[in-house]
């Protein structure tokens, strides 16, 4: 059977969530793969969320805000680059690849990008294949 | 006469993966250990008792009353004893950062046993071993076969291979807290709920820490400590130095940051984050004083190990438990 990559994608309620929704509203075609979780901010999103969403069987992880400078609250977009930054780092220690969590600015009007965005991210997934953290920590206990 | 026929509790110390820092802490009852061996029976403690674990295995079912285990599960004879001990125990604690979260040992899990055992056995600079000898779990000679444990792949909690009653952590655990432990199970007062944390506080370190700190903390460069002048009195996190009381629980008596060493984060994270690097990374992340990408990632490459860092004692314990890449050569 091939590999379906299953991808978390958080998107914040205000910029990103809008521009997915224009995307299925205006009827774009994006994989399946990707099952969106929405939050009120990005800078809502804890390193937890992430390292959750790979330790539960995730192939990627998408984190998607308003774009710098938009933020609904200002600068949440900002703390969660920041943390995107330092969980890159982390991960990368971890054995987990970069490619595999992304962080990108997506516009209320920007349906466009988010379906190409969920088009090259399931490219990426499936040419690096799946992610073995789940069976890894199986074979812990 | 009653006073001496008066059942005593039986208690029980073992050492997993532990340095013995935790046997050293519980000896540093000092005089205290008086009051100790008046209301119990020592009846198991490898480092300071003959009793061997044939003696162990004699026992009944829930003969000894407490068993503080430290030190994390490394190889086969770890687990052996932890099932042993679970069975033969009532009262199970697990006493240190080791059996709690990993402690230092569970750093192993950066690495496989393929990998330590290259290391230690062949790629050590002064090692000298041409024919490339490995310990064996069985090796046969004339009088028999000899056999060692087995060295797992992983380094595991004590709760990741047997139900755990009551986790006293610390590394070592500060002894006052374990005097105060063990005389409620001697008066009999009510215990917490099995699972509980217990001689720690419940809130983080910062609540109490008597550092002066701001409520907004903007770190431009984090530094290590040798690169600062401590001031004895700023919160060490504003200095730029990472200090993991954010996501540790206090109740240690702030030992390293009165001794001015930021604090490392032995006692583990407090009771509403559950993992501490997660909750390290994430508080971090408030702090950085930069909206510029490329800023932010200089920032950052000042943080030199952060998983090190911020699993020092966790990282068998953490969300993503051990390294990835490594368990492939298995």
């Amino acid at each position: 059977m091939e590999f379906e990559p299953k991808i978390v994608a958080f998107l914040c309620n205000w910029c990103s969530y809008t521009g997915a929704d224009l995307a299925g509203t205006s009827r774009m075609k994006y994989p399946a793969n990707i099952k969106i979780i929405r939050i009120m901010c990005s800078g809502r999103i804890g390193p937890t969320f992430v390292l959750k969403a790979f330790r539960e069987g995730a192939d990627g992880v998408m984190i998607c805000g308003c774009h710098p400078g938009d933020c609904h609250y200002h600068e949440g977009n900002y703390k969660c680059l920041r943390r995107y930054k330092l969980i890159q780092k982390y991960i990368q220690q971890m054995g987990i690849e970069q490619d595999r969590l992304r962080l990108s600015w997506i516009s209320a009007s920007e349906g466009k990008q988010f379906a190409e965005l969920a088009q090259s991210m399931t490219e990426v997934i499936r040419e690096l294949g799946p992610c073995d953290i789940k069976s890894v920590m199986e074979t812990f206990a | 006469m009653s006073e001496q026929n008066k059942p005593k509790l039986k208690l029980a110390v073992y050492w997993g993966a532990a340095c013995g820092g935790c046997c050293v802490s519980v000896l540093d009852v000092h005089e205290k250990l008086f009051d100790v061996v008046a209301a119990a029976d020592l009846v198991f403690w490898p480092i300071a008792l003959d009793i061997k674990y044939k003696d162990v295995e004699a026992m009944p079912d829930g003969h000894i009353d407490v068993t503080l285990f430290n030190g994390s599960v490394r190889n086969s004879e770890n687990h052996h004893m932890a099932k042993l001990l679970r069975d033969k125990t009532k009262i199970l604690v697990a006493y240190g950062s080791c059996s709690h979260m990993g402690g230092i040992p569970g750093l192993g899990n950066f690495s496989s046993r393929k990998e330590i055992f290259n290391r230690v056995y062949h790629d050590t600079e002064t090692t000298v071993n041409p024919e490339r000898i490995e310990p064996k779990e069985k090796y046969s000679v004339a009088e028999g076969e000899l056999s060692l444990p087995e060295f797992y792949n992983d380094v595991r909690t004590l709760d990741q291979v047997v139900d755990v009653d009551y986790y006293l952590p610390g590394c070592p655990p500060q002894t006052e807290r374990l005097v105060e432990v063990f005389m409620a199970i001697v008066t009999g007062a009510e215990l917490p709920p099995t699972g509980s944390v217990i001689g720690a506080l419940e809130k983080s370190q910062c609540d109490e820490c008597e550092r002066k700190k701001t409520d907004n903390k903007l770190i431009k460069e984090f530094k290590r400590p040798w690169e600062i002048i401590d001031d004895g009195e700023t919160c060490f996190l504003e200095q730029g130095v990472i200090c993991m009381g954010p996501a540790t629980r206090g109740g240690c008596g702030y030992r390293c940051i009165n001794g001015n060493a930021p604090c490392k984060g032995c006692y583990g994270p407090p009771a509403d984050a559950p993992d501490p690097g997660a909750k390290m990374m994430s508080a971090i992340g408030t702090m950085i004083d930069s909206n510029d990408e490329a800023e932010i990632e200089k920032i950052v490459d000042g943080i030199v190990d952060p998983a090190g860092t911020f699993y020092r004692y966790s990282l068998p314990k953490a969300i993503i438990r051990r390294k990835l890449t490594t368990i492939k050569e298995n």
